[in-house]
């Protein structure tokens, strides 16, 4: 309660007289004190710069994600394979251009606008999950992206409705929510077809089959490799590492894929006793670093595409501004 | 003697197929149309508008194919000119000025059409007494969108003309009665080109000239008749379907 309040009095304060160095230090401790209480840091908040950047980037990528995400997804809305699937599809794909907006204003209230995350996104400057640079060559994959690629960013969400940044935090309940629902509907998808024809069982597999280990690199790099969790940890915008929320994933998947009639491609995962959790064999993180730096099966097509959509909406764009500075200054012509 | 006069209720007519197939063979390619926007839109606000109209017609579609028929059985199925749709909604996306016009001209009979249906007793009126809802956000939608390209940069304004008059020849055949759909046709179309008329006006347009009807006009799709890209956009919607006969998915 205490720290509360002197957040509060900080934050009144930042729109009064800035600057001396007593000050910021005085800042700097009510905002430790608040991350330390749990609580809710808000956008006009004092909070420091790395703090401020940090979040910024983390949201952008989380944004640009779902942008990106949409595409390999949209490759099968118009082939989907009955009425109610390919509703539930187009669904799914509308949700993440919903995420994408959310995330998008709430980067919006740290100062940085949509445009400037779309030219870096764009230009590269800003990274998206690796995990969309695979294409999706079956129907199945549909499925397999549900079940195991939204089941590993649930996984990792969760946690991030209570980060300490509350529009963020407030953002990702509702991304949760949705997110758990497309995870329910790749895994009775697989269900479908694992328990459907021989060669609708074959699709099924073949797709958990190289989804699989990419799911596992959505957690990103083994802890004692990772640039960024350490500080992030510390101010509460994250709240497990990487290898922890691997093993969390991998221990929900594996009954997971025994109900669907599926195989997970790892020879050595197995249940450990003593830890009480699944050991699973080693990731090639070769191929998260290649992927990573640009040269997965798909990274030029995704950003090509995106950039393109992008360009060839400018004159749309630039119709609806024309258009709403005509109409306000009518209106205040005629005011 | 004379016969008795009848005091029971007339029992509701069962949808006549024909007119089920039409009216949701329109939603059904026309959400396909709108689907194959996802991940292309100028904007990320019309992503999620596109995708919400996509999936109320496709929502239309599947009560109305329903009424005729097992849904994925007549969607998947059926060849070409077994489709019953208006030759406008397969018309290709084009820029998204084409896709706005082409909205404009369908949402705008769309919405008179199932606001008569709804005030009706007939077998499509519970239907689209829900529907009209929808597609009345989905004329103003493409109203909204008409009047910004239209009045907004030069540009802008040249490809919404194009893309009105491309489309023009196509929007007579909305008015061909549909036989089992028991409306004032005529009434309609008078409605209709008013208020189109009014919107392209507001918009800075005019109103096109080419033909709308007769010989020069475009538009057999009720009777099975269809335009070049619609056998490759069934194509593409059916092949995985019926690549694997009889499985369900």
């Amino acid at each position: 309660m205490a720290t509360a309040a002197a957040h509060q009095t900080v934050s009144t304060q930042t729109y009064g007289a800035q600057g001396a160095a007593g000050d910021t230090a005085a800042y700097e401790s009510a905002f430790d004190a608040a991350v330390a209480a749990d609580e809710r840091i808000e956008p006009r908040d004092w909070m420091p710069d790395a703090y401020r950047a940090t979040l910024v980037r983390q949201i952008a990528q989380h944004a640009h994600s779902e942008i990106i995400g949409m595409q390999p997804e949209a490759n099968w809305i118009t082939r989907a394979p009955s009425l109610r699937r390919k509703a539930i599809l187009m669904a799914k794909v509308q949700d993440e251009a919903g995420h994408g907006l959310y995330l998008y204003s709430a980067a919006e209230t740290l100062g940085t606008g949509r445009d400037e995350l779309l030219d870096k996104l764009h230009s590269g400057r800003q990274k998206y999950s690796s995990i969309f640079n695979y294409p999706t060559l079956t129907w199945a994959d549909v499925g397999a992206i549900g079940w195991l690629v939204d089941g590993a960013a649930i996984t990792n969400q969760v946690p991030l409705c209570r980060c300490s940044y509350g529009p963020y935090a407030r953002a990702m309940v509702r991304i949760c929510k949705e997110e758990s629902f497309h995870q329910r509907q790749g895994y009775e998808l697989l269900l479908a077809l694992s328990k459907g024809t021989a060669e609708q069982h074959a699709m099924a597999q073949d797709a958990v089959d190289r989804w699989w280990w990419p799911s596992l690199m959505m957690f990103g790099p083994p802890d004692d490799e990772s640039a960024h969790s350490a500080q992030s940890m510390a101010w509460k915008i994250k709240r497990h590492s990487n290898d922890e929320l691997r093993q969390r994933f991998v221990d929900i998947c594996v009954p997971q894929a025994e109900s669907l009639g599926l195989t997970l491609p790892d020879p050595d995962l197995r249940w450990d006793e003593e830890r009480g959790h699944h050991d699973f064999g080693p990731i090639d993180w070769t191929e998260f670093r290649e992927v990573l730096k640009g040269n997965g099966p798909c990274n030029e097509q995704r950003i090509t595409q995106r950039w393109r959509a992008h360009e060839e909406g400018a004159w749309v764009r630039e119709a609806a501004a024309a258009y709403a500075a005509k109409h306000t200054e009518t209106g205040a012509t005629r005011a | 003697m004379t016969a008795p006069e009848t005091t029971a209720a007339p029992t509701p007519s069962p949808a006549p197929t024909a007119a089920a197939l039409a009216l949701g063979d329109d939603a059904l390619v026309l959400s396909h149309r709108l689907g194959e926007w996802a991940g292309h839109a100028p904007v990320l606000e019309e992503e999620v508008a596109l995708a919400n109209i996509a999936l109320d017609l496709l929502g239309q579609a599947r009560l109305l194919l329903s009424m005729a028929g097992d849904e994925d059985d007549l969607a998947y199925l059926r060849e070409e000119r077994a489709f019953r749709n208006l030759q406008l909604v397969e018309q290709e996306n084009g820029d998204f000025a084409h896709t706005i016009v082409r909205q404009l001209y369908f949402s705008t009979y769309q919405h008179l059409l199932y606001a008569e249906l709804a005030a009706g007793a007939g077998p499509f009126a519970p239907l689209a007494a829900k529907a009209v809802k929808e597609v009345a956000y989905h004329r103003d939608h493409a109203e909204q969108w008409a009047l910004r390209l239209g009045d907004g940069t030069a540009e802008s304004h040249e490809r919404t003309r194009r893309a009105s008059e491309a489309l023009w020849r196509f929007t007579g055949e909305m008015f061909q009665p549909v036989e089992g759909v028991d409306v004032d046709w005529k009434g309609m179309e008078a409605a209709w080109l008013a208020s189109v008329g009014e919107v392209l006006r507001r918009a800075t347009l005019t109103v096109p000239e080419g033909p709308r009807t007769g010989a020069w006009a475009a538009g057999a799709g009720r009777q099975g008749l269809h335009t070049e890209s619609f056998g490759r956009m069934l194509a593409e919607m059916q092949h995985l379907h019926r690549s694997h006969p009889g499985a369900s998915w």
